[in-house]
């Protein structure tokens, strides 16, 4: 593969403290050397990025991928091109598909499917728990050795705490991330939205913040009792946040993920029963909102993730409590990132880039990501924050278009996205 | 005679979305169409060549009669579609049924679902009038608007009356469109029943939270008791019925000993020695049976004025002219 040299961008590297104008040099997949005036190698492409902003590469470490099983909502492949399109060079893909990836064989199908996908790098997840079921733990070490890099029962809680416990300390031996999807569902019962007033008003079944707040409460301390490494997974209520934050001044090793829609949205988005407005962890209040906004500043939500949940458009037309939970998120991530936090002051352009980028990497232990220091991989973004775009589901890669920010106008996003320095997307003039 | 009010639109999805003025021209309607069930022939040709689908994807005997009993005086066709089970059959979804709906050219589609937001699902996908006749736990206007038809027979005017909804709240579509028709009408509206059985943040809505029943009963003008849904309440929102009786039954002993002559309202089916006693159903404060009567009334006047009728035409239309 021929070096590729990156000409005058706004290099931001919050991995090395670097915010400045300089030139990155890629070769043999690896990042060579990034400084002012690096002369082209033979046989270079370079890439003029004068007026633009150099990352490293972003990083999902929650995407659903629906394959195997569900091949009409994404595959694989799609999935990656669609977060290479939305400047995603890595995403970490859950484990709830049909069946669920809770064997090695199944880890391996994920990664060798994702390597040949021309797109984003995938990383497997494998189970907690058997068949999700949170009866008995997968074999974590199989998982490991076939590929996977964390553990996860997203989609569910693990609702026993015994269980979580064992979960911790097995996983211990392995310093492994176990992810969890926070929701007791004796409190969350058939709720299809965030309980309160809106869903008063429409008659739907509310899931009450507490359903959240105490699973989270109960992880802490179990992650506090074993010391291991816990991922939360979307937080989206405000004692969420806080218990987080008191636990990392504890010192508890936990990393924890704000979504773009739960910083961007309230429940008033479900009003007149829209179900690409249905996701769980549900829309909350506003003030739940504002929390989540400031745990992304502060750092107690130190990822940013999408939870992209791809669902085919018959499966979202039906009455609401019948429609799936979900929303895509790969395009539109880091547009309404940008949009709602940076553009308005709340975070500073290198605060966005560490939160999605060496935050994730680092939460799941991905080496030689989320940075550009030499001899990291040659995984970058480029992204014009000055462009200003409408979100049109129609051009997504993805397979699936239930976004519910349909004719949302945002501003910055990816214009080219390299993977090992190939270049995986590239806006075209039409964009 | 009634004023000219803005039309109602193409659909009755709920209360919510009415204004006091349109609420009162369905009112003063259905005060003009009563008359219409005390004749020998009690038809009017005012439907006449209008298509009506009742469509009935939950069970409902009394609400599908009374419309039916609306549609036939008003002289429509009508075709009935029923389904039993809560939700359309699988296979086919509420979005088959819109299309199917949609294709066969109706005027007018009473659907009773029971998902929330259904006769908006319906409503937002065809161009035919829907009527909610109760969708899910959001609402029920007819029911709504002949409750407050048969509050304004006896009390006159509703404005700064007091008027308490008791029970389950949380499940009850009548209760939401009770709050929303009553507060636009310029009542006061208060929700009492167990916390279990309240919807979050009700306040929100404008109404006055009671917890107990004695306090609701001394505040209260009228009582609109909703029925306990019984095949709710396994999942633990109340010990027993017997304990529920016992704290906020509403008995004759309690009815006697309210400060003002108190009217007593109840959707039906009633629970009799649950919500209700039957010597405070049957007694001299309940007017139970006129609100089925009123019912047929309300439901002639909305069915005649999404068909384009005006309120202030309603007596005319009586005698003969289509809407
Ligand atoms: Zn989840």
């Amino acid at each position: 593969m021929n070096p590729v040299l990156i000409r005058g961008g706004r290099v931001v590297d919050p991995s090395q403290r670097m915010d400045a104008v300089a030139d990155v040099l890629l070769v043999d997949g690896r990042v060579a050397r990034v400084g002012q005036g690096i002369d082209a190698p033979e046989g270079a492409e370079t890439i003029d990025a004068s007026g633009l902003v150099v990352t490293p590469g972003l990083v999902d470490v929650h995407v659903h991928l629906r394959e195997p099983g569900q091949e009409h909502k994404e595959t694989i492949r799609t999935g990656a091109r669609a977060a290479a399109a939305g400047g995603f060079t890595t995403v970490v893909a859950m484990p709830n598909t049909d069946p669920p990836i809770d064997d090695p064989a199944a880890v391996g199908f994920v990664l060798a499917e994702g390597m040949r996908s021309g797109g984003a790098r995938v990383f497997p997840t494998g189970c907690i728990t058997m068949r999700q079921q949170g009866e008995q733990l997968t074999e974590f070490g199989e998982l490991i050795n076939a590929g996977a890099v964390a553990v996860t029962d997203d989609g569910k809680p693990v609702v026993s705490g015994g269980m979580l416990r064992m979960a911790l300390e097995y996983a211990l031996t392995f310093d492994l991330p176990v992810a969890v999807h926070e929701e007791d569902p004796t409190l969350a019962r058939k709720g299809t939205m965030n309980e309160g007033i809106v869903a008063s008003r429409l008659g739907l079944t509310g899931i009450p913040n507490a359903a959240e707040d105490v699973m989270i409460a109960r992880d802490l301390v179990l992650a506090e009792l074993t010391g291991a490494r816990l991922h939360v997974q979307h937080v989206s209520t405000r004692l969420g946040v806080q218990l987080i934050r008191e636990a990392k001044a504890r010192g508890v090793r936990v990393t924890a993920e704000a979504t773009p829609h739960h910083f961007t949205l309230t429940d008033a988005a479900v009003e007149a029963y829209r179900t690409d407005a249905k996701m769980n962890p549900p829309l909350r209040s506003e003030a739940d909102r504002d929390a989540v906004r400031q745990g992304v500043r502060d750092g107690t939500l130190d990822v940013i993730a999408t939870d992209h949940a791809p669902h085919h458009y018959d499966e979202k037309e039906q009455a609401f409590e019948d429609a799936p939970f979900g929303i895509v998120g790969l395009e539109t991530a880091l547009g309404l990132t940008y949009t709602e936090l940076v553009a308005t002051g709340l975070i500073d352009l290198p605060t966005m880039v560490e939160r999605m980028s060496c935050a994730p990497a680092r939460a799941m232990k991905l080496d030689g990501m989320g940075s550009l220091a030499e001899g990291s991989l040659a995984d970058v973004t480029i992204m014009d924050v000055r462009a200003e775009w409408t979100v049109n589901p129609a051009s997504f890669l993805s397979m699936s278009r239930n976004t519910p920010f349909t004719g949302r106008a945002l501003r910055c996003r990816a214009v080219r996205t390299l993977v090992g320095g190939r270049t995986v997307w590239r806006e075209t003039q039409a964009g | 005679m009634p004023q000219a009010v803005p039309s109602l639109g193409k659909d009755l999805l709920g209360l919510e979305g009415l204004t006091r003025e349109q609420i009162t021209g369905i009112l003063d309607t259905a005060e003009a169409f009563k008359e219409i069930s005390e004749r020998p022939v009690k038809k009017v040709p005012v439907l006449r060549n209008k298509t009506i689908v009742n469509a009935f994807f939950e069970n409902s005997t009394r609400t599908r009669i009374s419309f039916e009993f609306a549609e036939k005086r008003l002289a429509a066709d009508t075709v009935n579609i029923s389904s039993t089970g809560s939700s359309v059959a699988k296979g086919e979804t509420l979005v088959d049924t819109a299309r199917n709906l949609e294709a066969m050219r109706i005027d007018m589609v009473v659907i009773r679902h029971g998902a929330s937001g259904s006769a908006q699902f319906l409503a937002d996908r065809i161009a035919s009038s829907v009527i909610n006749a109760g969708d899910g736990k959001h609402e029920h206007p007819t029911q709504g608007l002949l409750d407050l038809l048969t509050i304004r027979d006896h009390r006159g005017p509703l404005d700064g009356l007091h008027v308490c909804i008791c029970g389950d709240v949380l499940h009850s579509r009548v209760a939401r469109s009770n709050i929303h028709g009553l507060r636009k009408m310029g009542a006061q509206v208060a929700v009492c029943g167990p916390a279990t059985l309240l919807p979050a943040q009700v306040a929100e809505m404008g109404v006055t939270v009671f917890r107990r029943i004695e306090e609701a009963i001394e505040w209260a003008d009228v009582l609109n008791i909703l029925r306990l849904q019984l095949e709710r309440m396994t999942g633990g929102f109340i010990p027993s019925l017997r304990e529920y009786n016992r704290v906020f039954g509403v008995t004759r002993a309690r009815v006697e000993a309210a400060p003002r002559d108190i009217l007593i309202l109840h959707p039906g089916p009633m629970n009799r020695g649950v919500e209700i006693d039957s010597d405070v159903a049957d007694g001299p404060h309940s007017v139970i049976l006129q609100q089925v009567t009123n019912g047929v009334a309300v439901r002639m006047a909305v069915l005649y004025l999404l068909s384009g009728g005006q309120p202030e035409q309603a007596e005319a239309a009586k005698t003969g002219g289509a809407a």
